[in-house]
């Protein structure tokens, strides 16, 4: 039986996040050839719709208010119910991103139903679909299926590829409004810490450091090769903890997981906690002082040597590799 | 002020999982309180101590998780309940924990419940945001900071990396991402106080809920772990020519840049 997916369109700084088209993807997969319906919600966001049906979106409703301007549960709660009482879907799948954290509980609780969270793949296609997730932070792997009720889930970014992009298609996009009222949180300020765009959980490439850095400004080097290589600053706790930098940037059992397709720890030395928060990237390369280091068991490739050596030179190979491309 | 916490008995962060039969082997592995829970026991502790009131510490599951209790109690919260669900349901899903907890605390009136904003183990980080939807009240997740005065609550929490200011109001749910305090360790003195606090046990039947009321929407069908790696390649030669030939294979083998 085809089933009627809904899945939630998220925009950052007027673009949409790639989690976006993830989500169609995995929309597609459950769908079983029923409709996907993409949501926009926000002040102004009509313009980005059409983007969403060139990635494979059926149909785009998008939901403006003033008081969607900015993210609160309230707020984009009120709107996703709104849409979802109309549309009735048999399948609802939004990003595991900050956002989509924070507000699939609330629906989920509201409907009553179950919610998978965090999927990195789906197995099967239309009702027989099963959802993997990792538990104990990646430890371990969990296949989950929804017994009875809407399939609710949200997927982890950088894990579900997201179809070709198609100029040729496009997706019927229609307004629906909603009165939102009664927001219980206003939000006074946000303070952008997340230097330069490239957010660590969506970043393809994460160069992190650890206690080998050695000071806040040991982490200029890595920052450059993150630069040369478009990716994101990560660290281990251990460099959060001597204060060399934000615990947001902070991988590991406590602190973020991530999954890109390179991983380069530099001055880490691998403890269990921190393997916990990266060791389902793609490929992992080790910079370490310490050929004992436990950091090399799971690396791909692994370099011996002095991060500050190491670091600068990699910059500059690849400074070389991007010219020549 | 009346201030509840959710907390959750979890593995320890050093423990290596096994499975065997399809589940997790729980035998001879360490257990501690999530570690994301400790910071909201300390932020509890410390609104309590600022604005007077008591703190209760509320677990579900079996008689071991007395011991995160008693935990808990010993950094100083006042009283503490377990949900003990052992001998009536099998398993539970967020939706069926979120319930529990919700008919729980339904006439508690709580004016702050703070909780974890993820256990490490299963890792939805749904359970709080449940809870507080149930309840009707208002929720903030990944909280690095919380200002109380009256019922104005302002309160920093973590997007992404970036901090959002915020404000809201009391009764209000939150969930604590790390960052938020330095939780104490257990004084000595605490230790023997906490044997003396009351710790309430209640079952379903207390709660007049039904195994049917708890029935999960969602079914884990297998547990595995990730293939394991096989070991990498560590390079040699002079370091120079290392670092051309990383570049190489990260660009050829690897196909990742």
């Amino acid at each position: 039986m085809s089933n009627k997916v809904l899945v939630l369109g998220e925009a950052r700084e007027g673009a949409l996040r790639n989690v976006s088209y993830e989500a169609i993807a995995a929309a597609k997969q459950i769908s079983d050839g029923g409709e996907v319906v993409s949501v926009l919600l926000g002040d102004s966001v009509g313009e980005l719709a059409a983007e969403l049906g060139k990635y494979g979106a059926d149909r785009v409703i998008t939901v403006e208010h003033p008081h969607l301007k900015q993210y609160t549960s309230d707020g984009f709660g009120q709107a996703l119910l709104a849409v979802i009482d109309q549309e009735n879907p048999e399948v609802i799948v939004f990003g595991h991103t900050a956002l989509g954290k924070d507000l699939s509980p609330k629906i989920a609780s509201k409907l009553q139903i179950g919610l998978i969270s965090d999927v990195t793949s789906i197995e099967g296609e239309g009702d027989a679909a099963v959802f993997i997730r990792p538990i104990y932070s990646g430890k371990a792997f969990e296949k989950v299926k929804v017994k009875d009720g809407i399939k609710f889930i949200t997927i982890r970014p950088n894990n579900i590829a997201p179809l070709a992009k198609d100029d040729s298609k496009s997706a019927d996009v229609s307004s629906l409004s909603v009165d939102i009222t009664n927001l219980r949180t206003i939000i006074k300020e946000v303070v952008r810490k997340s230097s330069e765009g490239v957010d660590l959980s969506e970043a393809k490439v994460v160069i992190a450091g650890g206690r080998g850095v050695k000071s806040e400004e040991g982490f200029g080097p890595l920052k450059e090769l993150a630069d040369v290589l478009g990716g994101a600053v990560g660290a281990s706790r251990g460099a959060c903890d001597a204060d060399y930098c934000d615990y947001s940037l902070q991988i590991g059992q406590t602190g973020k997981v991530v999954t890109p397709d390179l991983y380069i720890a530099a001055g880490i030395s691998g403890a269990i906690q921190h393997l916990a928060g990266m060791s389902n990237s793609k490929i992992i390369v080790a910079i370490n002082k310490d050929p004992e280091a436990n950091i090399f068991k799971v690396a791909d490739y692994g370099i011996v040597g002095d991060l500050f050596e190491v670091v600068p030179m990699l910059t500059e190979e690849f400074k070389k590799l991007k010219v020549n491309a | 002020m009346n201030i509840y916490v959710l907390v959750k008995r979890t593995f320890d962060t050093e423990e290596r999982i096994v499975v065997s039969g399809g589940k997790i082997q729980e035998d001879g592995a360490e257990f501690i309180i999530n570690p994301y829970d400790e910071y909201a026991i300390e932020e509890a502790i410390q609104v309590r101590d600022a604005q007077g009131g008591e703190v209760t510490v509320l677990t579900m599951g079996g008689e071991e998780a007395e011991k995160q209790l008693r935990t808990a109690l010993a950094m100083g919260a006042d009283k503490a309940v377990l949900i003990n669900t052992e001998d009536d349901v099998e398993d539970m899903d967020e939706f069926a924990a979120a319930f529990v907890i919700s008919e729980y605390l339904k006439d508690k009136n709580p004016d702050l419940i703070l909780a974890g904003n993820v256990a490490i183990d299963g890792g939805s980080g749904q359970v709080g945001p449940r809870v507080a939807e149930s309840l009707g009240i208002n929720y903030v997740t990944t909280i690095t900071n919380l200002e109380i005065n009256g019922t104005t609550v302002t309160i920093k929490r973590d997007v992404e990396g970036d901090t959002e200011v915020l404000e809201t109001s009391l009764p209000l749910l939150v969930t604590a991402q790390q960052g938020l305090n330095e939780p104490r360790y257990p004084s000595l003195p605490g230790i023997m106080k906490a044997k003396k606090k009351p710790l309430e046990e209640v079952e379903l039947d207390d709660l007049d809920i039904d195994e049917d009321d708890v029935e999960a929407k969602t079914e884990t069908i297998e547990i595995y772990l990730p293939p394991k790696k096989e070991a990498g390649k560590v390079l040699e030669g002079e370091l120079a020519d290392q670092v051309k030939e990383l570049v190489q294979l990260l660009h050829s083998e690897a196909k990742v840049v």
